[in-house]
């Protein structure tokens, strides 16, 4: 789509001065298709309910007397012989990232007009998206049957872990579901040739909440598993 | 330029390049893993995850080709997060110290910060 079908103002003024133009003058401030708009503006939205959730686990873990689990030998496995520190995690870590990959290039051959191509990359990025559930079922199997954490206690110390713990990656692992969902359907539509006419910027959109899923997944990696 | 042509296009080099990048990145922050708990890990933490957040919301998402209008319109409302951080900062210290003083509990868990 180009610019001059969206509106007769030209987005030509660059940087700060940009921004005034563009906000100015009663007129539409985005040069982007409504879609990929109000993807990011949910995408805000989405911020702010993960960074209150990492928010109220960083107050209750600064806020407990009682010893924090630590998540590197509660999340450790055997393999072959070895005791793997932290290694499910870090295997979940690798799986979204690559997804994130084969999301990226499915939008770069989206806007090519290469439909097969694009929907092969996105059931390929979906199938990777419900592995990582999968794997992530199976940490909450363990933690539960084995370990016998619970969202109101656990043995190994500070009550608040199974609470924040099940709270935030139950959240993530929702919109990854929900995620592998939309990224299935739209998948179909493009090879089914839907949007031919249409243009391709419904793939960039469901891209930006993919991404935006392994933004997320940084987050809790860092402060959840390896503070 | 075909028919297609349109909203955000890139050589696809720059996309093998970030996925590398990130692969790279997210094994330095598994190996932090093994290091001891204090201020160099939790930095290194930090530097790893900025950095992937970075490149995953300016290559990935494409924010570095983006109107500034935009940028800022999605990225500047977050930034009042900190000021909420810095209160729930000052609110479980005041939280934990109240416990160790009334509940007679042991300090605080290994990895916690504690500045007193």
């Amino acid at each position: 789509m180009q610019q001059s079908a969206l509106t007769d103002y030209a987005f030509d003024k660059p940087g700060h001065s940009g921004i005034v133009s563009d906000w100015s003058s009663d007129k539409q401030a985005f040069p982007v298709p409504w879609g990929k708009a109000m993807m990011w503006i949910f995408l805000l939205c989405d911020i702010f309910i993960f960074a209150i959730f990492l928010i109220g686990y960083m107050t209750v873990r600064i806020s407990s007397n009682v010893p924090w689990p630590l998540p590197s030998e509660v999340f450790a496995l055997t393999i072959f012989g070895y005791n793997m520190p932290l290694i499910l995690i870090a295997l979940m870590t690798f799986i979204l990232i690559t997804s994130s990959g084969t999301m990226a290039l499915a939008v770069n051959f989206g806007y090519r007009g290469n439909r097969k191509v694009t929907a092969g990359l996105m059931v390929i990025t979906a199938l990777l998206g419900a592995s990582f559930v999968g794997m992530q079922a199976f940490e909450w199997t363990h933690l539960i049957v084995d370990l016998g954490v619970r969202p109101w206690e656990n043995p190994m110390g500070a009550a608040q872990f199974g609470a924040t713990f099940f709270m935030i990656t139950g959240f993530h692992g929702m919109h990854v579901t929900v995620g592998v969902i939309y990224l299935a359907i739209v998948a179909f539509k493009v090879w089914r040739g839907d949007y031919e006419s249409r243009g391709y910027e419904i793939v960039e959109i469901a891209g930006l909440y993919w991404h935006f899923v392994d933004l997320v997944w940084v987050f809790i990696f860092a402060f959840f598993y390896l503070w | 330029m075909t028919e297609h042509a349109e909203g955000q296009q890139h050589p696809l080099g720059i996309y093998f390049w970030i996925w590398g990048l990130l692969f790279l990145l997210s094994g330095f922050s598994y190996a932090t893993d093994f290091m001891p708990h204090g201020y160099v890990r939790w930095g290194l933490i930090l530097l790893f995850m900025f950095l992937k957040a970075g490149f995953i919301i300016a290559i990935f998402m494409h924010m570095a080709w983006e109107r500034l209008a935009l940028v800022y319109a999605i990225f500047a409302p977050p930034t009042l997060l900190l000021v909420f951080i810095w209160l729930m900062v000052i609110e479980g210290e005041y939280t934990s110290s109240t416990r160790g003083f009334f509940f007679d509990e042991p300090p605080a868990p290994v990895g916690h910060i504690q500045e007193h």
